[in-house]
């Protein structure tokens, strides 16, 4: 990011670290009561899960910027420019979200997961990466592709059901998505180790160091491949940061289904710091997360970041959040919008000329229409492509399927006298 | 060959597509919740309330989807024994992501319809601890490709407690794991991981067909005092059948289950035998259709059970036509078919006028969406072996 520029980082309100929003989603999902045949209540108190205790926080949801005495040096270099950028890419990403979201609705696509919402998060910390620094996404992180200079399109060749990947993990340090819930925090694990072996780990060098990122969802961490990735980081100090991104919700289920304390409190028993972050604050997610990296780069081991934010839609495209969360939750959600708090925020100091504005629009409309058509135009794979990269080298159960899957398919061509099915 | 049409829609998390047998009314209830069926409280004249609070029991013969029979199964047998218990993600305020257990939390409540950590081992491990306090667990696995987690728990754990304490310990837990593809879904929601479960002993296989022994089929593994792992072709949850809801006959509790290990005649037949289970049933009943069309005649035997297999019924079967298929949509290397074809091929031998044949799925990770057609064994692919074996 640029170094010049107006500084970012002029706080206008006295040092605070507590939140200035009110209390997160209080009574949970306003459904109809069911019978309880005991008193477990729901951990909604101010210290459970969903609380927004601790959370850091540079701009509040109004837009005001906050100081705060560890995390303002993390973004003290940036400039409106820098912010500028930001806010383009959030813009963009949820355009492309809006876009593949109407592209299902028309059956071009299989399915999507929406990032809505969740655009800070993502793009704050994937801003504070490094060219040579790795990510293990789960699979609606379209916002830290799209910062790692994915071409975006390529995100939906999975959802159109044309690959089960779609574009090459080590040319962006980008892995593929990955849909068995936290499998692949285990992978960023291992990945942080290989890593430290190569001696890529507190060298000092800006352009060798690296570190390991890993993003799943509240729901994510129940599972045990996450807690061993816990387990087998903290006693490898391996260069990792787990980004979790607390969005309230996996599928139906409240975060006080997985856990009664907020999540990021698990990871000192781990012997791994944490910190917890508004993740619709995308300057203090960019300050937390280039924190934890450059702990992880310099040899200090991982860090779990847990970014509290709002799955702004439906879990997917074939999810009706209606059935098991109030409007009245949604609707305070929209009113923290991450996108508009960065914008308030450049409004109030001036620093949001009319003609960038009229750029990006220009520039998001040109990406919706970009994205409808590569998507369209993303044909289908040839039947035989099945067979395609099952091993890297023969084998013989494959090449016999292969044939005689190739030698059938002919044979109804013959027989339609060379009509295609 | 058919002209075959790719959904454009699938389901995921959350929810279903138009697909296969799909009607859009299916899809907009499932994928919107909005119309006031899903809901609907079935009521029925004459129909007796458990207690007040309950909706009336169903009873009687009626239409429903493979989803609704399942629920109303898991509804009686949650009725008939309070031991009995639901657990799985996402299986109470939404219903389950397929709505199979719609309406239960309401009705029996938070300690017996129970949505769990994200966590399949977790689910399983807690369910077989349940299973030792005298509980009766029906777990959900949300997809077929997700009950990996839990693989360990399964094979290693409930398979093998019976066997460990010479029979002191009994593990009623059931596994319900919707499988099967033609949904037009991304990766990991269309496997058919049957014979992983199959090829250890001390679980019981088995996979229901249509609404009416989806309706039978649950409540005998409910009742079964073996661990079922109980698989549902997610591809026909939304086919639609005569159920009659009276006709259940259970074995006692710690007796044999009455009829979950037996196969059925699904349409008689005489010159080819036909095995199927699950999604394929419906395909080789086609089939048998087709057949019959161009003056051949099918005998098409659900499986109903993979472990154990009824051999017996298959082979009796064999023994009049002396020609046999099977087909699934698993993988056929090391599959439910080869075992077919080797036990046929020991008890039926001079019967046979042609080698077993195998329709399946090959030795590919399922593939995307958009060719899953050309992976799955349909109409065209079964037709063809019918006419490999007949040209013996
Ligand atoms: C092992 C496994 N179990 C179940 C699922 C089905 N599933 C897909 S997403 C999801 C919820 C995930 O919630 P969370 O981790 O909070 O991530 P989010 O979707 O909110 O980003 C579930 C249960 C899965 N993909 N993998
Ligand atoms: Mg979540």
């Amino acid at each position: 990011m640029s170094q010049t520029g107006t500084p970012a980082d002029a706080p206008r309100t006295a040092v605070s670290t507590a939140p200035q929003s009110p209390a997160a989603t209080p009574g949970g999902p306003a459904a109809a009561p069911v019978p309880t045949t005991d008193g477990r209540a729901a951990a909604h108190s101010s210290s459970g899960p969903l609380s927004d205790g601790g959370l850091v926080q540079l701009l509040t949801p109004d837009g005001e910027r906050v100081a705060h005495p560890e995390y303002d040096r993390y973004v003290a270099h940036l400039s409106d420019e820098d912010l500028r950028q930001m806010l383009r890419d959030m813009v963009l990403v949820r355009r492309f979200d809006t876009e593949a979201t109407a592209l299902q609705r028309q059956g071009e696509l299989a399915l999507f997961a929406q990032s809505l919402g969740q655009e800070a998060a993502q793009v704050g910390s994937g801003r504070a990466l490094r060219p040579q620094d790795h990510v293990f996404p789960s699979y609606r992180e379209h916002g830290v592709a799209h910062v790692r200079g994915l071409e975006l399109t390529d995100l939906l060749r999975l959802f159109r059901g044309v690959d089960h990947g779609g574009w090459d993990p080590t040319s962006h340090g980008f892995h593929l998505y990955t849909l068995v819930i936290g499998s692949h925090t285990l992978h960023a694990t291992g990945y942080a180790m290989g890593v430290q072996r190569d001696g890529a780990v507190g060298t000092g060098d800006p352009e060798r160091d690296t570190a390991v990122i890993a993003y799943f969802g509240d729901g994510a961490t129940a599972q045990g491949d996450v807690s061993e990735s816990l387990v087998f980081a903290g006693v490898n100090q391996a260069p990792l940061v787990l980004f979790c991104q607390n969005n309230q919700w996996a599928i139906s289920e409240p975060t006080t289904r997985q856990a009664r304390v907020p999540l990021a409190a698990r990871a000192p028993g781990f012997g791994i710091p944490a910190v917890r972050v508004d993740g619709n604050d995308v300057l203090a997610s960019y300050a937390v997360t280039a924190q934890a990296l450059e702990r992880a780069r310099t040899g200090g081991g991982p860090t779990f970041v847990e970014a509290f934010t709002y799955r702004m839609g439906a879990h997917t495209t074939s999810d009706d959040p209606t059935r098991y969360r109030a409007a009245e939750q949604e609707a305070l959600w929209r009113r923290r919008d991450p996108i508009d708090r960065l914008r308030t925020y450049l409004v109030a100091r001036g620093a949001l000329p009319d003609e960038f504005v009229a750029s990006l629009t220009a520039e998001a409309d040109a990406l919706g229409e970009h994205v409808r058509t590569q998507v369209r135009a993303m044909g289908r794979p040839s039947a035989a492509s099945m067979f395609e990269h099952v091993y890297a080298t023969p084998h013989a159960t494959v090449e016999a399927e292969r044939a005689w899957f190739e030698s059938y398919e002919s044979s109804f061509l013959d027989r339609a006298e060379g009509s295609p099915r | 060959m058919t002209t075959t049409t790719h959904a454009p829609f699938v389901r995921e998390p959350g929810g279903v597509s138009r697909s296969h047998g799909t009607s859009s009314a299916d899809f907009a209830r499932v994928l919107g919740g909005t119309t006031s069926e899903s809901s609907e409280a079935v009521t029925l004249a004459g129909a007796t309330p458990l207690v007040p609070a309950h909706p009336a029991e169903p009873t009687g013969t009626q239409r429903l989807t493979f989803a609704k029979a399942l629920n109303l199964g898991l509804r009686r047998a949650l009725a008939d024994d309070d031991k009995v218990l639901l657990m799985g993600e996402d299986i109470g305020r939404l219903g389950g992501v397929f709505r199979v257990t719609d309406g239960l939390l309401a009705e029996f409540g938070e300690d017996r319809v129970v949505d769990t950590p994200l966590a399949e081992s977790g689910i399983v491990g807690t369910a077989i601890g349940l299973a030792l306090r005298g509980y009766r667990p029906v777990v959900e696995i949300q997809f077929d490709g997700f009950v990996f987690p839990a693989f360990d728990q399964i094979t290693t754990q409930l398979a093998k407690m019976h066997y460990r304490s010479r029979g002191r310990l009994s593990l009623p837990v059931v596994i319900r794991i919707p499988y099967g593809g033609a949904i037009g879904a991304i990766e990991h929601h269309s496997e058919s991981p049957e014979v992983l479960f199959a090829h250890t002993a001390g679980l019981r296989v088995v996979s229901p067909s249509n609404p009416a022994e989806a309706y039978a089929m649950i409540q005998q593994a409910v009742a079964s005092p073996d661990p079922v792992i109980f698989f549902e072709p997610k591809g026909r949850y939304w086919d639609k059948a005569d159920v009659d809801l009276d006709t259940v006959t259970l074995a006692p509790h710690g007796a044999a289950p009455t009829g979950l290990d037996r196969a059925r005649i699904a349409r008689p037949g005489t010159d080819v035998t036909v095995v199927a289970y699950g999604p394929t049933v419906t395909t080789a009943l086609k089939a048998a259709d087709a057949a019959a069309a161009e003056g051949t005649s099918l005998e098409v035997i659900d499986l109903r059970s993979v472990s154990p297999l009824d051999t017996e019924t298959i082979a009796a079967s064999v023994r009049r036509t002396g020609r046999c298929i099977v087909v699934h949509e698993a993988p056929v290397v090391h599959g439910t078919g080869a075992e077919v074809a080797a036990r046929i091929t020991e008890e039926c031998f001079y019967h046979l006028q042609a080698p077993v044949l195998r329709v399946g799925g090959f030795h590919a990770p399922y593939p995307v969406a958009k060719i899953e057609h050309d992976y799955l064994p349909g109409l065209d692919r079964l037709l063809d072996a019918v006419q490999r074996s007949l040209a013996f």
